[in-house]
């Protein structure tokens, strides 16, 4: 049985989001004033095989957001496990 | 003078580059594939223009895991020189070997246009007595956006590695209208945008990209 990790990367707080803005612009022409701002990111999941103990997954999976899935320059990361 | 063209998959300007080294300027070449080792000898490393690995996940992400890029590392710890042109910029920031990241263009559109930009800051093996300089290069990115924090941009410019800066503005977003930057032990590490290997014959219509190899063959 795999285990689902689920990540959630985010642009940081500052960083401008061009595609966001775009989206909240067209979101606000079809008629949904009530947006006031509109930040993309990416979800992704990654199926772990079973074996590994809670807190080596958890570390494992931390480390492998720092070195490839995220860019911590400029995107923050959530880890769902 | 030997230099190394490092193919990653979905390069495409590994043979513009290897052109203008072999049969304008005459210098020796080689394609090194991502997958091999840096031969022994080179006297610098181009990584190229193009799209390695899709643009997959963020630009250049994946290419910085390429086994090349170890000895890519150490090359440039060493204080060789290396140049990374466009995706090759990306590659050298996703890798540490720069600070920052090229983001998406402000405008969301690939810009492909022919630029101006100005030579600053100290000296790197690229930019030797073009201090000063306009250059005209053409420009071909969808991420061109350079980013850093604050204090690593105040940092950059206090320590002259603002290398090239877009004259007249930045066409895509980039903070600072930075065009390229430099780092490394002895700013060995040179990385921009623009591509001068589209900017080095006549029949071209601007040679103004060949003085950065002139200057990479004479150091």
């Amino acid at each position: 049985m795999a285990r689902t990790a689920r990540v959630y990367v985010t642009l940081k707080r500052g960083v401008l989001d061009p595609q966001g803005s775009a989206v909240a612009r067209g979101l606000r022409t079809m008629g949904y004033g009530e947006v006031e701002d509109v930040r993309l990111g990416k979800f992704i999941e990654v199926r772990l095989r079973e074996g590994a103990s809670p807190d080596d997954e958890r570390r494992r999976i931390e480390e492998m957001c720092r070195k490839l899935l995220a860019n911590t320059v400029i995107e923050d990361y959530r880890v769902e496990l | 003078m030997h230099v190394g063209i490092v193919t990653f998959p979905g390069s495409n300007c590994d043979h513009d580059v290897y052109h203008v080294l072999r049969h304008v300027l005459g210098a020796g070449v080689s394609y090194v594939w991502h997958k091999d080792r840096l031969p022994a000898g080179l006297d610098a490393v181009i990584l190229p223009g193009g799209f390695s690995y899709g643009d997959y996940l963020r630009c250049g992400a994946l290419a910085r895991f390429s086994p090349v890029m170890e000895d890519v590392v150490g090359f440039a710890a060493a204080g060789g020189p290396v140049l990374g042109i466009c995706n090759g910029f990306q590659i050298l920031c996703e890798a540490g070997l720069l600070p920052g990241v090229l983001m998406r263009n402000a405008s969301l559109k690939f810009i492909c246009q022919d630029v101006l930009v100005e030579v600053q800051g100290a000296e790197t093996p690229v930019t030797a007595g073009l201090a000063g300089q306009r250059l005209a290069m053409p420009i071909a990115h969808a991420e061109g956006s350079y980013f850093a924090d604050g204090e690593t941009l105040d940092r950059l410019e206090g320590e002259g590695q603002v290398t090239f800066r877009y004259a007249g503005g930045a066409p895509n977003g980039s903070a600072r209208d930075i065009a390229g930057i430099s780092g490394g032990p002895r700013r060995n590490v040179v990385g921009l945008m623009p591509h001068p290997e589209r900017s080095s014959e006549p029949v071209l219509g601007c040679t103004d990209g060949r003085k950065l190899f002139e200057s990479l063959l004479g150091g």
